[in-house]
């Protein structure tokens, strides 16, 4: 399993109130995973979770088979680096890079993502390119331009192509849609499908847009699956 | 390294207000490290206004107070040394020369300076640069006289021009020597020292002038004409003081104990050096001033540094959040600001340094002319890169408050992007 969270309980302060609950929830390696749930229902804390950024206050929250609680804030950053690709919702890109400084980025702080990144081509140029190239980006006209410069759906395949660079095993996307129109958050959702399964990896793809859940394997909704949320409707 | 790179990138981002920030603190370290500079310079400079004398001989008085009339030509002689113990001074085995030295009349506010030839050839300026005449001649004729540049230039004196002495050093005196009057024979080249301020006549002439008077007036009913002077004994019988030069640096104390012990008259032999660094540090107060001002601009500059930096941090949280999710720790954010405080201060010293390069090349020849101080354009000294360090120091513990913030919000807001 790629995820296996038990008994999870978090909260901003020990004497705060719980905003995530979570008894148990797994995925399996490369699952595509659509995780749904109105405006405070703990989306943007359980990815904080997962990435590592934050840590659970009682439970377990495994990525990859380590317990991330385990792990100095350090040890975590590491792991976030080497293991797991982000895409935000819009303006992803620093706005001082070229696009495929960009895209490379994350191997500037992970040795192990640029090892792999090397490892699928002749350098990481050579893979940013072939990324891009995936996601119908890797145009002379584009490398020129300012990234700032680039519609929002180009800058977010420039954003997916770098949460793909050096092959992570999880990819989280939060809600990278939003800012796109409907016939463009489709077929960008059909890019990250095509790009997880050519190298394995798990989507975890947060959205509260319902239209887009048919696409993924499976939903997660956080109204029902955080326990903190409902006890607190029922209160 | 990766960061760094970032921090670099980053700035040529925003190339537009870190130019400016830049320039900020590359004003300021010109500004501290010019008048560092200018200040040493003007040191050596002032200790340079005599160089090349071993001992300043005159009556009995303070050390600054001798330099002061003899070589500054500020205040009067409490006494005056007679021509005699000035002949058994320089009689002396340790002396290898030395020059008179008559202080007493003026002209229009100059002072007049008795002496002889040997004057030109003898006295030295800094650093052993030998007095230069621009125009003219020394004086050849008893009522010839060398006038410094200065003189020349704010009384528009030409070769050849007559001019009136008058008795004291007052500016209006109505005592003057006008039964004869002097020719400008020679016009000195600007030295940036009192030389360029005095008038040079002969010890001669100085007597000449002072035939027919007695206690500082005319004698009443006797006048001696500027032709019948020509025909008496000239011979001084008292001078101010004298420049002295010895043989061997090492007799130095042997001459001076010789001089302060001289029997027949109360004399003193100050060393130029000593007494002038003494002077140096009564006037120095204001070059420290000056120095504390300077580091108040650069303080100032290194706030427009923290000012840029701070108000640019809350619209680049979501960079920090950005670089937290593909991997960058806290101490990552605090590095990249610091990265570009260091990379701002740096290039701020840089570019200082070259302007002030720049400004020593152009202005030095102007500096020299105009006021006398030859500012030599070498490497840093010590003192300077000790300052230059500072300044950097300093840039990077201002950088460092900036960034401390930055860890801080990037901690706080972990990969949530907030604008």
């Amino acid at each position: 399993m790629v995820i296996d969270i038990s008994d999870l309980e978090f909260r901003w302060q020990t004497d705060a109130p719980t905003v995530l609950s979570i008894e148990a929830l797994g995925v399996e390696a490369g699952e595509c995973l659509f995780i749904k749930g109105p405006s405070g229902s703990g989306k943007s804390t359980l990815l904080s979770l997962l990435a590592g950024v934050t840590t659970a206050a009682a439970g377990t929250v495994r990525v990859m088979d380590q317990a991330l609680e385990s792990f100095s804030s350090v040890q975590r950053d590491h792991f976030r680096a080497d293991h797991i690709g982000y895409i935000f919702q819009m303006f992803n890109l620093l706005p001082y890079l070229s696009m495929l400084e960009n895209v490379m980025l994350p191997c500037r702080f992970s040795a192990r993502r640029r090892a792999q990144a090397l490892a699928r081509g002749h350098g990481l140029e050579a893979e940013a390119r072939r990324l891009l190239q995936h996601l119908d980006m890797d145009h002379a006209e584009l490398h020129q331009r300012a990234v700032t410069t680039l519609s929002v759906g180009q800058q977010q395949r420039v954003a997916a192509a770098r949460a793909l660079m050096g092959s992570p095993e999880l990819l989280i996307a939060d809600e990278p849609t939003s800012a796109l129109d409907a016939d463009r958050r489709v077929s960008f959702i059909q890019l990250l499908f095509d790009e997880c399964r050519e190298v394995g990896a798990t989507l975890l793809f947060v959205s509260h847009d319902a239209a887009l859940e048919h696409l993924f394997d499976r939903t997660v909704d956080l109204a029902v699956t955080n326990k903190a949320l409902s006890d607190r409707v029922e209160a | 390294m990766a960061i760094l790179s970032l921090a670099w990138q980053s700035l040529r981002n925003r190339r537009s207000t870190a130019s400016l920030t830049v320039i900020s603190i590359a004003l300021s370290v010109t500004l501290l490290v010019g008048v560092e500079r200018l200040r040493t310079e003007a040191r050596a400079s002032f200790a340079n206004t005599l160089s090349g004398t071993d001992l300043i001989v005159g009556a009995r008085s303070g050390p600054v107070q001798l330099l002061l009339y003899t070589v500054f030509r500020i205040g009067d002689a409490t006494n005056n040394m007679s021509w005699q113990s000035y002949q058994d001074i320089i009689a002396h085995p340790r002396v290898a020369w030395s020059v008179p030295i008559s202080l007493g009349d003026s002209h229009r506010g100059f002072r007049v300076l008795g002496t002889t030839s040997d004057y030109f050839d003898r006295y030295r300026y800094a650093r052993d640069r030998q007095l230069a005449v621009a125009e003219g001649q020394r004086f050849a004729d008893l009522y010839d006289a060398v006038i410094g540049a200065e003189v020349a230039e704010q009384l528009g004196y030409r070769l050849d021009d007559s001019i009136v002495i008058a008795h004291g050093a007052s500016d209006v005196s109505f005592a003057r020597h006008d039964d004869k009057p002097f020719r400008v024979a020679g016009i000195l080249a600007r030295t940036g020292t009192p030389v360029d301020r005095t008038v040079h006549v002969s010890l001669e002439a100085i007597e000449a002038i002072h035939v027919d008077w007695q206690s500082g007036a005319p004698m009443p009913g006797i006048s001696i004409s500027a032709e019948q002077a020509r025909t008496m004994d000239l011979t001084p019988k008292v001078i101010t003081g004298a420049l002295v030069g010895l043989k061997s640096k090492v007799a130095t104390f042997q001459v001076q104990r010789f001089v302060n012990e001289y029997p027949q008259e109360p004399l003193s032999a100050i060393l130029p050096g000593v007494a002038l660094s003494q002077l140096w540090d009564l006037i120095g107060i204001a070059e420290n001033a000056l120095l504390i001002v300077s580091i108040f601009v650069v303080v100032v500059g290194l706030f427009g540094m923290l000012t840029a930096l701070l108000t640019s941090l809350n619209e680049r949280r979501r960079e920090m959040a950005i670089l937290r999710s593909v991997g960058a720790r806290p101490g990552h954010v605090f590095a990249l600001i610091m990265g570009e405080a260091g990379f701002l201060t740096l290039l701020g010293a840089l570019l200082g340094l070259s302007l002030l390069y720049i400004l020593l090349l152009t202005g030095q020849p102007l500096i020299e002319s105009r006021f006398g101080i030859f500012i030599a354009i070498g490497g840093l000294s010590g003192h300077e890169l000790i300052l230059l360090g500072a300044v950097v120091s300093a840039g990077f513990l201002v950088g460092s408050i900036p960034s401390y913030r930055a860890y801080r919000l990037s901690l706080a807001d972990g990969l949530s992007v907030r604008v």
